[in-house]
């Protein structure tokens, strides 16, 4: 197990960092709004935000490609969604209930997906994705499309103690497969804390178990995942079968926006993993004079516009129509008359 | 020469790979060794690249079928035996039939059950699922009970767009032989019936429908003439052939291997009080297993599942009411 250290440099990187970066921004903005619409009340259900894994997870959607590539995002991945090609208005869409939306007022917030663009819709049950990407990329082994392809999902501290994503990680590691697991260690599951969740020094240590691949990273820190997560991507694109990921980070914000996590330690806010990744990249950023303040003041300017159009547009859209729904979970219609 | 009901099965999934390049096979030594039933015997040499082994990870082998099915393939899931599929529940009820109602987009898993009780197999190798996965929405639950049931059944099953979780009895496997493996082949949504009688009416399905036979055989020579009807699949339930036949008969009795809380005869039974209430001249009957976990010793085996006597005796305090 290694915990790299930052070695990007030089013009390509250059443009994946800002690309990276302008993910983070667009998720960081939107996820504000959704959280002054839930607290408005405008929003049905519950909001998710990926506060404090910006980095990570856009850093990974950044990595894959739309149309060849797989991304299985969890609840904390609106960076990694938007950085993978989600437009914003399918978020805004299905939070405000359009019927428009991808998921058409039948599932809500982060359950929304479009699995045949490569992004599955995820359950509320962790670790169910892990084997359902294996899957994915199983079927593209048999078909014979799985030549340079990639598989990614991620999930979090709690999600390492399912035994689904036991049997998925192992069912990945037994085929091979080109798998990304990325966990975002953000040392809270909802309010379990990582010492009444695991036993291990450091859950990058379970990828020995499973005989794959596994790095750590420092998940605040930008350049540190440009580095290691590409990494994890480079390796399993080229044949290194799956790659364990671990980030370690603190959740920003509640479980949820109806929760104040005030059972998270002074101490560990106030700590290295307290720091917000997304401060950290903009300072990164400019440091290594990939982007300079002033572009990303106009950034910021242009991705509220683009939040704000985003939201309008879904608020105006009706919602699904329960009489003209159509109440069938089959994709199947019997011809025998009263069969159901 | 015969072809048993596993023979039938094994057909099916030879047919299905031969002619359909989206079909895989994949579950717990299924390849080399044939299956713990011999289900897939000689199928992986014969299609090699289309028969996998799995790990034993009943949730992972699921997870694994339905990201093949968004990928637009079609497998087939062996579960070695239908009580492990509970390890398997949340991706089968949660990611799979979930699916298509969320996003569109169907996914056409095939899910095998050999279900069931045999002599001496005990708790956990004899459970009847069928009612477990018929209660939730998005999946169509079948349940053959002859042999050429069991092959065309498992044809349909494969090419519905739609997660099916084919109930396939053990005790029927190699005890179950036909001619051939052509019957009369009925749309899945259709009952059969297998015997027709006007004294009263047996609704089942699966092995069940060979002890009613039995029972119905026996009653005979009391001058009793039961009509037997075989549901095949519980789910869509041919709720009409049901409600024709107890017009015929005024007396219901449905009968099922599975526990007796709920389940599809509590359905059937429901659903003909409910449509049917004026065709019956007695109180409709229900027969199922005792409400203990399936027992191991033959003794206690024989007398917890219904049998050929015990449905005799529910049919006569039906018939005499």
């Amino acid at each position: 197990m290694e915990m790299q250290k930052p070695t990007l440099d030089g013009a390509t990187n250059r443009e994946f960092l800002r690309s990276v970066f302008h993910s983070m921004l667009r998720a960081r903005i939107l996820e504000n709004k959704l959280s002054s619409l839930y607290k408005a009340g405008k929003i049905v259900g519950g909001v998710y935000l990926g506060r404090g894994q910006e980095a990570v997870s856009a850093t990974l959607g950044t990595s894959l490609v739309q149309g060849r590539d797989v991304f299985a995002p969890l609840i904390r991945d609106q960076a990694g969604r938007t950085a993978f090609g989600e437009p914003l208005i399918d978020c805004t869409r299905t939070y405000l209930g359009s019927a428009q939306g991808p998921m058409r007022g039948r599932d809500g917030n982060i359950h929304r997906g479009r699995p045949d663009l490569g992004v599955p819709a995820m359950i509320s049950h962790l670790g169910s994705q892990v084997s359902l990407v294996a899957g994915m990329l199983f079927a593209k082994r048999i078909k014979g499309t799985l030549d340079g392809t990639v598989g990614a999902t991620c999930i979090g501290d709690g999600a390492s103690s399912t035994g689904a994503f036991h049997e998925g990680l192992n069912l990945a590691a037994v085929e091979k497969l080109p798998m990304v697991v990325v966990i975002a260690n953000n040392q809270f599951a909802y309010s379990t804390p990582n010492q009444r969740q695991f036993a291990c020094a450091d859950l990058v240590e379970k990828a020995r178990g499973y005989g794959i691949g596994g790095l750590a990273v420092d998940g605040t820190d930008l350049l540190a995942c440009a580095s290691v997560i590409t990494e994890a991507v480079r390796r399993a694109r080229q044949g290194g079968g799956p790659q364990l990921v671990v980030a370690h980070l603190l959740r920003l914000s509640g479980h949820g926006e109806h929760d104040d996590a005030s059972y998270v330690p002074d101490e560990i806010r106030k700590g290295h993993y307290g720091r917000d990744c997304l401060e950290v990249a903009m300072r990164q950023l400019v440091e290594h004079h990939h982007a300079t303040v002033d572009e990303i003041y106009a950034w910021q300017d242009e991705v509220a516009e683009e939040v704000q159009r985003a939201v309008a547009q879904a608020q105006q859209e009706p919602g699904p129509d329960p009489y003209r729904e159509v109440w069938s979970a089959l994709s199947h219609t019997f011809s025998h008359p009263t069969a159901q | 020469m015969s072809v048993t009901y596993i023979d039938a099965i094994r057909e099916a999934q030879a047919t299905l790979l031969r002619e359909d390049p989206r079909v895989f096979l994949y579950g717990q030594d299924i390849g080399r060794f044939g299956g713990a039933f011999k289900a897939t015997k000689g199928l992986l040499e014969e299609f090699p690249g289309r028969v996998f082994d799995s790990p034993i990870s009943e949730d992972a082998m699921i997870g694994l079928a339905v990201g093949s099915a968004i990928e637009g393939l079609r497998p087939i899931v062996e579960m070695q035996f239908a009580d492990f599929s509970s390890v398997a529940f949340n991706q089968i009820v949660n990611q799979a039939a979930t699916h298509y109602y969320r996003t569109g987009i169907p996914v056409p898993i095939t899910v095998r059950l050999p279900s069931g009780g045999t002599a001496g197999s005990g708790p956990f190798h004899s459970q009847s699922m069928e009612g477990i996965y018929a209660q939730y929405p998005g999946l169509i639950v079948l349940t053959p009970a002859s042999v050429s049931d069991a092959y065309h059944m498992l044809i349909d099953a494969v090419a519905f767009d739609d997660p099916v979780i084919y109930c396939e009895h053990k005790f029927l496997y190699r005890w179950l032989k036909a001619e051939s493996i052509n019957g009369d082949r009925l749309p899945i949504g259709q009952a059969r019936i297998v015997r027709t009688g006007k004294h009263a009416t047996v609704v089942a399905y699966s092995a069940m429908v060979h002890e009613a036979v039995r029972a119905a055989d026996s009653l005979l020579k009391d001058g009793w003439e039961i009509e037997v009807v075989d549901l095949r699949s519980v789910k869509p339930l041919d709720i009409d052939t049901v409600l024709a036949s107890v017009a015929r008969t005024g007396r219901l009795l449905a009968v099922g291997e599975a526990f007796p809380w709920g389940g599809v005869t509590a359905e059937v039974v429901s659903r003909v009080a409910d449509e049917g209430f004026h065709l019956l001249d007695a109180p409709p009957l229900r027969h199922n297993s005792r409400d203990t976990p399936v027992p191991y010793h033959p003794k206690l085996w024989a007398a917890h599942r219904p049998t050929p006597e015990s449905i005799c005796q529910s049919l006569r305090k039906l018939l005499t009411f």
